[in-house]
């Protein structure tokens, strides 16, 4: 077990590593900052100047070297467009994005695994049909275009909920429908094909064969085999709660993370941006790692193969 | 026979208008070991499955089970689940992918305990650890702890009956129960099964495509080709005088240890498809003694005397199929 914990830490740590290597290449290749922040216009002294003030006149692997420093001192940068630390203005814009990735989350689970149980047990029947039909449309229709039917629906036209901003919770109303409903469609699909795939098993016609009632096989042999596959997508929405709301964010202009994200890249404010590519990495590999040790408590055989 | 346990008429299985079984008459008697034999889709399985409620809704079921004097096709299901594992237990082939993997053995037979007789708590686990005992597993009391995972599929099935047991049923339905087994476990299990049946009483079907195994282990055979019982009888009748010609070429595909070394005599051709069966005798195009008769309808199963039944128009003696493929018959 110890073996384990350690090998699966040390796979969690190389992966971080390698996403905050692979997004400061990149956002460093990709445009530069002093004109993105000052404009295209500014004397050339003035780009100059900020270059150096922040060390972007260095080679790209002093740069570097620099960064993971200053991270090893918990030391994040500041935000090249007003000083102040980045992780403080990542910090204050987590609580609105909880606020609508949370309930989300809810929404998925809630909505996504009684359904795709029902329709696994109901298969090919109308219920089974409905589901996946909206299953699918749940997750194939972007979210941008969701969400902005609903806003044309319940904002525009009916005038029951505002189209954007954050003024009261009403707010959240219609960003966590769009959210969690296409999460919900591809969680009631994955658990309706985890189901099928348990129900085919010959330890389910063993069990009614020794006369257990039907809803007891679903409860006491059925779920507990589906859950395992099912858990591994739950666990990465659960990685995804700080970042999963960029483009709903954008589209209802929420304050959070999300929003911060994008405006971050298109200022090329790296300190910000690798602050929350930070962050997120961290949340998915821990979600990750939550899972593995998840499925050594469901599924006996994988504790086995780990001690 | 009066005083039968499970009767089953006219027993049909449709799989999307496909017809499984065509037609089953079983009896099995109180304590009474009773075999069936055939090549698999035979329906072998099918009828079982079906009498006790397990196939999928999709299966159209047809016919009379009856169980004492209980109608178990078309049951309510809190009958059924009082008759599965309680009265009659089946058990299945695969021993390892038959008990759940994520719960402990113990757990999976107490179920059965509580179910059936109202044991829980302290009292199931002594039982389940009797049981265990029972069947053979060593040291019970550590092993009632494991999951299935952790036992090699010979003690897998020994839980398995050890479940089966656990409702102390009056029959039990062994489905194949050796075929994915070492030759040695095999032999282990069905001591097992003899062993069990004379502490308990209760009677057994064993279904097998092993004519040897069931030749060893039952009262009484019944052999199915193509959704019916072509041929019953007290097993050493059987054996020694197969009278349809179907029964006959099963045997005389079997080499024979003390006989003399020969080619095996296979039965040429192969069983009908289910939506292309043959408007009478579904085995008249491989047979050897066929006529034109035998095409006219389904053959009625007749008594030819001493609780052997057949259906065929030309009960035949032995060695007929043997004759019939002489050519393959070389002496080496």
């Amino acid at each position: 077990m110890f073996r384990f914990l350690a090998i699966r830490f040390g796979r969690a740590a190389l992966t971080i590593v390698l996403v905050v290597t692979f997004a400061f290449i990149v956002l460093r290749l990709s445009g530069d900052p002093a004109v993105a922040i000052m404009s295209p216009e500014a004397p050339p002294e003035a780009l100059a100047a900020f270059r150096r003030a922040w060390g972007l006149d260095q080679p790209i692997w002093v740069q570097y070297f620099r960064y993971f420093g200053a991270i090893a001192q918990g030391e994040l940068g500041q935000s090249m467009r007003d000083g102040r630390p980045a992780i403080v203005l990542v910090l204050e814009r987590i609580p609105a994005t909880l606020m609508l990735t949370i309930p989300a989350f809810i929404l998925k689970v809630g909505l996504g695994v009684p359904a795709g149980i029902q329709a696994a047990l109901h298969r090919n029947s109308f219920t089974d049909r409905a589901v996946m039909t909206m299953a699918v449309a749940g997750f194939t229709v972007p979210s941008f275009v969701l969400g902005l039917i609903l806003v044309l629906v319940f904002a525009v036209q009916l005038g029951w909920l505002p189209s954007g901003g954050q003024e009261s919770w009403r707010s959240a109303i219609l960003p966590v429908i769009t959210m969690g409903l296409g999460g919900a469609g591809v969680l009631a699909r994955f658990t309706r094909s985890a189901m099928l795939e348990v129900l085919g098993q010959p330890f389910i016609r063993t069990a009614s064969a020794k006369g257990v009632p039907w809803p007891q096989v679903v409860r006491g042999h059925a779920l507990p085999n589906a859950a395992i596959p099912t858990v591994t997508i739950v666990g990465f929405m659960v990685g995804s709660l700080i970042a999963g709301a960029v483009v709903v964010e954008s589209v209802f202009s929420w304050p959070g993370v999300g929003r911060l994200l994008v405006v971050a890249v298109g200022n090329r404010d790296l300190a910000v941006v690798q602050c929350i590519l930070l962050l997120v990495a961290c949340t998915m590999v821990a979600a990750n790692l939550t899972v593995d040790l998840l499925y050594g408590v469901l599924d006996p055989r994988m504790r086995a193969r780990k001690s | 026979m009066t005083h039968n346990l499970v009767t089953i008429r006219g027993l049909g299985v449709a799989f999307n208008g496909v017809p499984a079984l065509r037609g089953i008459d079983l009896d099995v008697g109180k304590g009474e070991a009773v075999g069936l034999v055939g090549e698999s889709g035979s329906g072998k399985s099918v009828t079982w499955l079906a009498a006790l409620g397990l196939l999928p809704a999709t299966a159209k079921v047809s016919g009379s089970v009856t169980l004492g004097h209980e109608e178990l096709l078309g049951a309510p299901p809190a009958r059924l689940d009082a008759v599965r594992g309680g009265r009659i237990a089946m058990i299945f082939q695969d021993p390892v992918s038959a008990l759940n993997p994520v719960h402990r053995i113990g757990k999976q037979i107490e179920e059965a305990l509580r179910l059936h007789r109202g044991i829980t708590g302290a009292a199931a686990r002594a039982e389940a650890i009797r049981l265990l005992e029972q069947v053979g597993i060593p040291d019970p009391r550590r092993r009632i702890d494991i999951f299935p995972h952790e036992m090699s599929g010979g003690q897998n099935q020994r839980v398995v009956i050890a479940m089966a047991l656990a409702g102390q049923p009056e029959l039990l339905v062994a489905d194949e129960p050796t075929t994915a087994l070492d030759a040695t476990i095999q032999a282990q299990i069905l001591d097992l099964l003899r062993r069990l049946r004379a502490e308990t009483g209760m009677a057994l079907v064993l279904i097998s495509h092993d004519l040897g195994v069931v030749a060893d282990m039952c009262d009484r055979v019944g052999v199915t080709y193509a959704g019916r019982i072509v041929e019953q009888a007290p097993a050493d009748r059987l054996f020694a005088a197969p009278a349809h010609p179907y029964t006959a070429g099963l045997l005389a595909a079997l080499p024979e240890l003390d006989g003399p070394r020969r080619r095996l005599a296979a039965i040429p051709g192969f069983v009908p498809e289910p939506w292309a069966m043959p408007p009478g005798c579904a085995f008249a195009p491989r047979c050897p003694i066929a006529s034109a008769l035998c095409d006219a309808g389904p053959p009625p199963r007749a008594s030819i005397g001493d609780g052997h039944e057949v259906a065929c128009l030309q009960p035949s003696t032995p060695g007929v199929f043997a004759a019939a493929s002489t050519p393959m018959t070389v002496r080496a």
